[in-house]
């Protein structure tokens, strides 16, 4: 690992703050970790006495316990708060929160947030390094970099990579966090959705590609991620049925031969099979999706690692 | 008592010139070259500019109701320092300004205990609910300048139509805040570059031009005297050129934030930068600098929208929408307009007094004999920086925070009395 870099004491709001070096060094710290994963005795002592709190304010099942995992795996002490965001709007504010938890002595928050730019609000608050699991539909940074891991793990480098990310743009914040990391490492990626699920300027901002057809977004992918429909969207009067969704931009045996014959699968789940996403294609051979949740874990140690200082 | 204003350089008749005027007790009595010293006493303007106070038609002093964000007491002596001798305050309290004894509690209050004349912007709809038409009628004989529902906009056509024409029997101003609520929904910022990267819910700039639009067609049939609030994108801009070519009674304002700023100051996700309607694009901005300096825009009103630091230090999407607009309206438009060479000062002056004062047909605001003695003397070369501490409002919620502006009110005079001196 190159030593110049300096990740002690730093946030991780999105990866926009990161440099592509920064970026590998992540990644080479999480080979190590993956390799600690797979030991038959998985701990580390090196952020034993170090305090990590999880604050969720939205349901996640495989992030928090990723993240709680992953703090774990390095010897922090956990602690974790959650609350619904309705029932805090009513109730004690975010700031207050912080107030109170940072009076007890936490070095680190991770916040997953309805709303976007609550980590930074966090920070504000608490003058500690703060973690980003997912503001709202701004950006989910550590699910980005566990992606880009999983396919630099399998295909040894980003850079000239065709990605194709399927489904509701506009709504994720996966999406936009991995048009920041990937393009950074030098891949084309391609956005696809009908043209209400798909926000304007991203082409602007990211310098992606754009196509509202499935056929032409995945032409010649080496990667393809189908994203997670969220059912509230067809009341929103963003798309008619989830029939009629499916029938143009499922991910199928079918419709995958559009991409190169080896291309990766990937989602970041929970999974709706059936609608985005078929069962032949989620548990096939090229797909990556189980390991995403394993990488995931890696990363994430990685993450806490250099941002709190650890020493191997 | 004589108050004399001397050696000062004074917008007078639509230009700036080296007068002197002499004040007995609230009124202009004279203005000339060199008038006679023997006033009871004398304020020595040198260096300075003496302008006509300033003339706010769009705030929201939050009194009755929310008395933790501003009072009339607060916020009066904010606009005060900012250079104000009359606010028009918005009808959005709690309770809304919706019936006469609202009315009058402002009024009385604003009298009482008001470091400037304060005018009552009245409900269009009760509880500006957009259901029923307010009793406008009992609150013009109450003294109100103008109906507004303004925060709010009434979606219904048929109802917005008959409310209007209503308002017209009654020779009342109704000031328009369009938005189309289904097009703005539960959006944050302007939908654009901003609100895709930041995954903020977006407003688009269509909200307010379908809205606009549609209020245009009212008013050429109604006849109604429609003023459109707060100003905010190209589109509307030019809509409203139109209609006013065509003949139609619309007026319109802009804000200094849409006239200094754009969607980019949101990307620390800084809530004092959300506010309805959003900071736009630079094309937007222009367009707006553009409309005022053509008279397409008649004038500049402050949208001045307190809220308390507990509520502005909430995560952005639950944080209110608004700007605290009074001390800093001035100054940030000096300094970022004025001095660049943008617009002129003349221009400056004019759209932030006589223009929204003759707009409501009040003897305001405007430096002639006879009238008031509403004046406002700036020290164009006094440099300030905007502090939470230095700001009377009791909100600070401004995106100027911590910047430093040139262009100072250093004294305001209302109706002959000393309402701010700088120490």
């Amino acid at each position: 690992m190159n030593n110049e870099l300096n990740f002690v004491g730093r946030n991780l709001f999105d990866l926009d703050d990161y440099s592509p070096e920064e970026i590998y060094a992540i990644l080479e710290a999480a080979k190590v970790m993956k390799s600690i994963n797979l030991r038959a005795y998985k701990k580390l002592p090196t952020l034993r006495g170090k305090t990590v709190c999880t604050l969720f304010f939205e349901n996640s099942t495989r992030t928090r316990m990723s993240f709680e995992l992953a703090a774990n795996r390095l010897s922090a002490d956990v602690v974790s708060f959650s609350a619904e965001t309705s029932s805090l709007a009513k109730g004690e504010s975010l700031q207050d929160t912080v107030y109170t938890l940072n009076a007890m002595g936490i070095d680190l928050y991770i916040i997953r947030h309805g709303c976007p730019g609550s980590p930074q609000l966090v920070h504000k608050h608490s003058g500690k390094p703060v973690l980003n699991g997912g503001d709202g539909r701004h950006a989910h940074p550590t699910q980005a970099l566990l992606d880009i891991f999983s396919i630099w793990e399998k295909r040894g480098s980003i850079e000239g990579l065709k990605i194709a990310i399927v489904g509701d743009i506009a709504h994720s914040r996966v999406v936009r966090s991995n048009l920041i990391g990937m393009r950074k490492l030098g891949a084309e990626v391609i956005v696809c959705g009908p043209r209400t699920l798909v926000p304007g300027h991203l082409t602007e901002i990211y310098g992606c590609k754009v196509e509202y057809d499935l056929k032409t977004a995945l032409k010649d992918a080496d990667v393809v991620m189908g994203l997670r429909m969220q059912f509230e969207r067809q009341a929103d009067g963003l798309f008619p049925s989830l029939d009629e969704y499916t029938r143009h931009y499922v991910l199928s045996k079918e419709t995958i031969r559009w991409a190169k014959k080896d291309a990766l699968i990937m989602h970041p789940g929970p999974m709706n099979r059936g609608i985005e996403i078929l069962p032949e294609i989620a548990d096939s051979q090229q797909s990556l999706i189980i390991e995403q949740v394993a990488n995931g874990v890696a990363v994430r140690m990685a993450i806490l690692f250099l941002l709190l200082g650890g020493e191997m | 008592m004589t108050t004399l204003i001397k050696n000062g350089t004074i917008y007078y008749q639509g230009a700036l010139q080296k007068l002197d005027i002499l004040i007995e007790d609230t009124k202009i009595i004279g203005i000339g070259e060199k008038l006679a010293a023997d006033a009871d006493r004398v304020i020595d303007a040198e260096g300075k500019h003496v302008f006509p106070g300033f003339f706010d038609l769009h705030s929201h002093l939050r009194d009755p109701g929310q008395i933790y964000k501003e009072d009339i007491v607060s916020g009066t002596r904010a606009a005060a320092k900012g250079g104000f001798t009359t606010v028009c305050a918005m009808a959005n309290t709690e309770p809304v300004v919706d019936n006469i004894a609202t009315v009058e509690y402002i009024k009385r209050k604003a009298n009482d205990l008001g470091s400037c004349k304060v005018l009552v912007v009245g409900a269009l709809s009760k509880k500006s609910e957009g259901k029923e038409i307010a009793e406008i009628a009992t609150m013009v004989e109450g003294g109100i300048v103008a109906v507004s529902d303004d925060g709010g906009c009434i979606q219904n056509a048929k109802l917005k139509m008959n409310a209007l024409k209503y308002a017209s029997s009654f020779n009342i101003p109704v000031i328009v805040h369009a938005e189309d609520y289904s097009l703005a929904g539960k959006g944050q910022i302007n939908a654009g570059r901003m609100s895709t990267k930041l995954g903020l819910g977006g407003i688009p700039g269509l909200a307010e031009e379908i809205m606009i639009s549609r209020d245009i067609m009212f008013a050429e049939k109604t006849k109604c005297a429609v003023h459109i609030a707060h100003v905010s994108t190209k589109r509307s801009v030019q809509l409203i050129r139109q209609a006013k070519s065509e003949g139609i009674s619309i007026t319109t304002e802009v804000t200094p934030h849409h006239l200094l700023l754009t969607e980019n100051a949101c990307e620390d996700f800084d809530t004092n930068t959300k506010v309805k309607p959003p900071l736009r694009t630079e094309e937007d901005r222009q367009a707006c600098i553009e409309g005022l300096l053509d008279g397409t825009i008649d004038f500049i009103a402050t949208d001045h929208a307190p809220h308390a630091d507990f509520e502005k230090a909430r995560e952005f999407t639950l944080a209110p929408y608004g700007i605290n607009g009074f001390e800093t309206a001035f100054t940030t438009l000096y300094d970022r307009l004025v001095i660049p060479g943008v617009i002129p000062l003349e221009v400056l002056v004019r759209s932030m007094s006589e223009k929204p004062a003759l707009f409501l047909k009040r003897e305001a605001s405007i430096i002639k004999e006879g009238y008031p003695a509403d004046i406002a003397i700036a020290d164009l070369n006094a440099e300030q920086e905007i502090t939470t501490d230095n700001m009377l409002s009791k909100s600070k919620n401004t995106p100027f925070i911590g910047q430093t502006f040139k262009g100072q009110i250093v004294m305001t005079l209302c109706e002959g009395r000393i309402t701010w001196e700088k120490e």
